[in-house]
């Protein structure tokens, strides 16, 4: 049996990319919330299909065609296990959230917004699940409303509440929020938007690594995933949407692949998901991604989210003590959900996120700093960003000790 | 001092850090410090420098044809990093600018500790000091 201690060191075994330094220093990764780093398998996986079995999919007749059509197929198929999907065919392949929004704003949107109709979104939407409904509902004439937040992160299901009509035709909500963590109760969200009959789209950006996904048990409409934030490549999306609503949406792009027929009169489409991916697909890296799901199912979301919880605590912990020691306004944690994934924000007082960034750079420690791409939030906040520190499966106690240590540096410097 | 000497001695002061990047990065937010205070009637959107992810001012005193320049910022490292241009430009004439081959930024090591955003950053606020310059030349 091995110890905890020998378990992440095997973990951090598949990662190569952790072991370097960067200014002199062992890097600590800590910006898992923008992207994750990729284990052997998938790195593997990428140089095994371009070195053996690259062919374009779907289309020849030949042994290296039939070969990556397979294990194209069969990273749907994981794909569909990994969310619990009905049937693969409900699984799309894009090139990532913004696609997946952009497709279904701009086909179901299309069909089925009218002027007057609502469209609800939250407060703390990436950009990616702001913009696209704002621009569909301009188009429509459609109304955008927000459900608004309390000051420790979570939504104000009480106005959403009220804010649901027979109106409402699209509920827009993050699962868990990139720049404060919080774990948005999706089960209230959707079962509460299905009561007036709207549809629900669930950003699952941040979810997908940390929390088990059942799109039939929560009755999902909609969810959209990202490989590169799950373990996998880069360039590579998911739309999960029920069989009945892809098919009632039109196609997206026009191409080769999502036609039946094409001739100069009339063109036929394919059926789901081939009408939604229209010309060659990414791949390379959606084979690849099917070595990151598998991953992270062999380690067990329950496991991962447990270990990351306890990095999570283990960080706020010690940001406490420093405020214990050096005052409580020197930090500030911004994100204090109850229900939270492994991401934390915070300020120092007096310091510009941007500085405290290139410090902590300068002693191999990556976050991020910024707005997260969510400034409505950030205004909220009446803040113009915040440093983001994100943990994932392979970061470690003594990583945070370094962290910490850093903070009170900059402090006290 | 001419422009090169002056780049030469920042080089040299940087080098002191060795590959001490953390160092190298608490002496340039030091030399931010002791840029002299900019008027706040500058810090107004016409002189704020445009493709910089922190806010950054450069005012420009035209003054028997030589260019001086306040400047500030609201983070300490770009503070720093302007700084680094006014010691190199400020009270030099436009067509000593407009000919100043810039490769410091390069050989204090910079350049790879700043990001590419504030990289561009940095070549806005170079850009806006030679139009100064420019403007000046063409007046």
């Amino acid at each position: 049996m091995t110890s905890a201690k020998q378990d992440i060191q095997l973990v951090r075994g598949q990662f190569p990319i952790l072991h370097q330094e960067v200014n002199g220093k062992p890097l600590i990764y800590f910006d898992n919330a923008a992207t994750t780093q990729k284990p052997l398998a998938v790195i593997n996986a990428l140089n095994e299909y371009y070195s053996l079995h690259n062919a374009n999919i779907h289309r020849g007749a030949h042994t290296l065609a039939d070969r990556s059509t397979g294990y194209f197929e069969d990273t749907r198929k994981s794909v569909q296990t990994f969310i619990n999907a009905k049937e693969a065919e409900e699984c799309i392949f894009t090139k990532g959230i913004t696609e997946s929004i952009n497709l279904v704003a701009q086909t179901y949107g299309k069909k089925f917004l009218n002027a007057g109709d609502e469209v609800i979104i939250s407060y703390m939407e990436h950009h990616s699940n702001i913009v696209p409904w704002q621009m569909i509902c301009e188009e429509k004439g459609a109304l955008l409303k927000v459900i608004p937040i309390h000051a420790n992160g979570e939504l104000n299901l009480e106005v959403y509440e009220q804010m649901l009509s027979v109106r409402t035709k699209i509920v827009a909500c993050i699962w868990a929020s990139n720049a404060l963590g919080t774990i948005n109760p999706i089960e209230k969200i959707i079962e509460l938007a299905h009561s007036k009959g709207a549809i629900v789209l669930i950003d699952g950006a941040q979810a997908g690594s940390h929390i088990s996904i059942d799109v039939q048990s929560l009755d999902i409409d909609f969810l959209v995933l990202s490989s590169h934030k799950l373990y996998g490549p880069t360039g590579v999306g998911v739309l999960y949407g029920k069989r009945a609503l892809l098919e009632a949406m039109p196609p997206y792009q026009g191409g080769g692949e999502m036609i039946r027929e094409v001739s100069f009169a009339v063109t036929t489409y394919n059926d789901i998901p081939f009408k939604f991916e229209a010309g060659t697909p990414n791949i390379g890296d959606v084979i690849a991604f099917k070595y990151a799901l598998e991953f992270v199912t062999k380690r067990g979301l329950t496991n991962i989210a447990a270990y990351e919880l306890m990095l999570l605590n283990y960080f706020v912990d010690g940001v406490k003590n420093i405020q214990n020691e050096l005052g409580v306004d020197c930090v500030e944690l911004i994100g204090t959900a109850q229900n939270k994934v492994a991401v934390q924000s915070f300020n120092i007082k007096g310091k510009h996120p941007f500085d405290i960034g290139m410090m902590l750079d300068a002693k191999g420690i990556a976050v991020r700093t910024g707005h997260h791409c969510t400034q409505p939030l950030m205004n909220f906040y009446g803040i113009e960003g915040t440093v983001r520190a994100s943990f994932a499966l392979y970061n470690t106690v003594e990583e945070i000790d370094v962290l910490l240590t850093s903070i009170s540096a900059i402090i006290k410097r | 001092m001419t422009t090169t000497e002056i780049q030469n001695e920042i080089i040299e002061d940087f080098l002191l850090f060795e590959d001490d990047m953390e160092s190298r990065l608490f002496y340039l937010m030091d030399l931010g410090k002791k840029l002299p205070a900019m008027s706040a009637a500058h810090q107004t959107a016409e002189y704020i420098v445009k493709g910089c992810q922190s806010k950054v001012w450069l005012f420009p005193v035209f003054e028997d044809g030589k260019i001086y320049f306040e400047a500030d910022s609201n983070t300490e490292i770009t503070k720093g990093l302007v700084s680094l241009l006014v010691k190199v430009w400020g009270g030099k004439t436009p067509e000593d600018i407009m000919a100043t081959e810039l490769y410091f930024i390069e050989k204090i090591g910079m350049s790879s500790m700043i990001g590419s955003q504030r990289s561009n950053g940095f070549s806005s606020m170079i850009k806006q000091m030679k139009m100064y310059a420019f403007a000046l030349l063409n007046k």
